[in-house]
């Protein structure tokens, strides 16, 4: 509490963000909390990961259980929110690179690369599951 | 800006200035590392949806697949520490709730990083059930 008294004291006159009540929502602000979200997924996609390495390693009745697991409606849908997570998180990951290099930063380039990444995210994940459906590449 | 408030004043509270460029640095580099290495993962998961228990493991002998895979695993388990540590600091401010949290973040993170890393390369240089 101490903490928080100690904030309010210096930046009474400070500007605080974001206003999420009063601004227009704009596709930066959505790219922004989707980079968490799917952030967050995606930790929990790593740790879906790590079940299969423990898998393989345990034997082939674990592995096949867990197999089963992916295999099933719910987890071809987890799978598949995953693969999205990861490109969106990818693209929009490449989108702060620039920005912290110092490029994109004007609100044209950062609105059109907001909308990039999104599309890029649900495009990339859709074409590499027509690619697993029909069973080419790879 | 006029102010009428000292250095010190308006510094303190705000955190040491020493430790938070090595940071930032380490969150850059990760996400660098992770563009190609996520990339690859996408590619093996498409290959590995394609093959069973046997083929798994033939996949996980190749030396490329088992290092790139351990780097992965490594590269990621460091990443998400810091994502997640960020969110955290974002959204928790009762300090018992915040370091709970935080510790329960880098143990999962480390923890899972080890048994990960370490499955890959049981499986890599002695095999599947053994």
């Amino acid at each position: 509490m101490s903490e928080a008294k100690g904030i309010a004291r210096g930046s009474a006159q400070r500007p605080l963000s974001p206003h999420l009540s009063v601004w227009r929502w704009h596709v930066t602000m959505a790219t922004s909390i989707l980079h968490r979200a799917t952030g967050i997924a995606l930790y929990v996609g790593v740790l879906i990961a790590a079940g299969w390495a423990v898998t393989l390693a345990a034997g082939p009745g674990a592995f096949g259980a867990y197999r089963a697991l992916l295999a099933s409606v719910l987890g071809q849908l987890v799978l598949f929110g995953l693969t999205v997570s990861l490109f969106y998180h990818l693209a929009n990951g490449v989108r702060h690179l620039f920005w912290d290099a110092g490029r994109g930063l004007d609100p044209k380039t950062a609105d059109m690369s907001g909308w990039a990444s999104i599309v890029f995210g649900v495009v990339a994940a859709v074409l590499i599951w027509i690619i697993a459906f029909l069973k080419v590449g790879g | 800006m006029v102010t009428y408030r000292t250095s010190l004043g308006r510094a303190r509270g705000l955190g040491s200035a020493k430790h938070g460029v090595g940071v930032w640095i380490s969150e850059r580099v990760s996400s660098f590392a992770l563009v190609p290495l996520s990339l690859w993962a996408i590619v093996s998961g498409l290959s590995l949806s394609r093959v069973g228990y046997d083929g798994a493991l033939a996949w996980l002998h190749s030396p490329l697949n088992a290092v790139l895979g351990a780097l992965l695993f490594a590269t990621s388990f460091q990443h998400m520490h810091a994502g997640l540590r960020v969110v955290i600091e974002d959204y928790i401010h009762t300090s018992g709730m915040k370091a709970g949290l935080l510790l329960a973040n880098l143990f999962v993170c480390v923890l899972g990083g080890a048994i990960a890393v370490f499955c890959l390369l049981k499986v890599a240089l002695i095999g599947g059930a053994v």
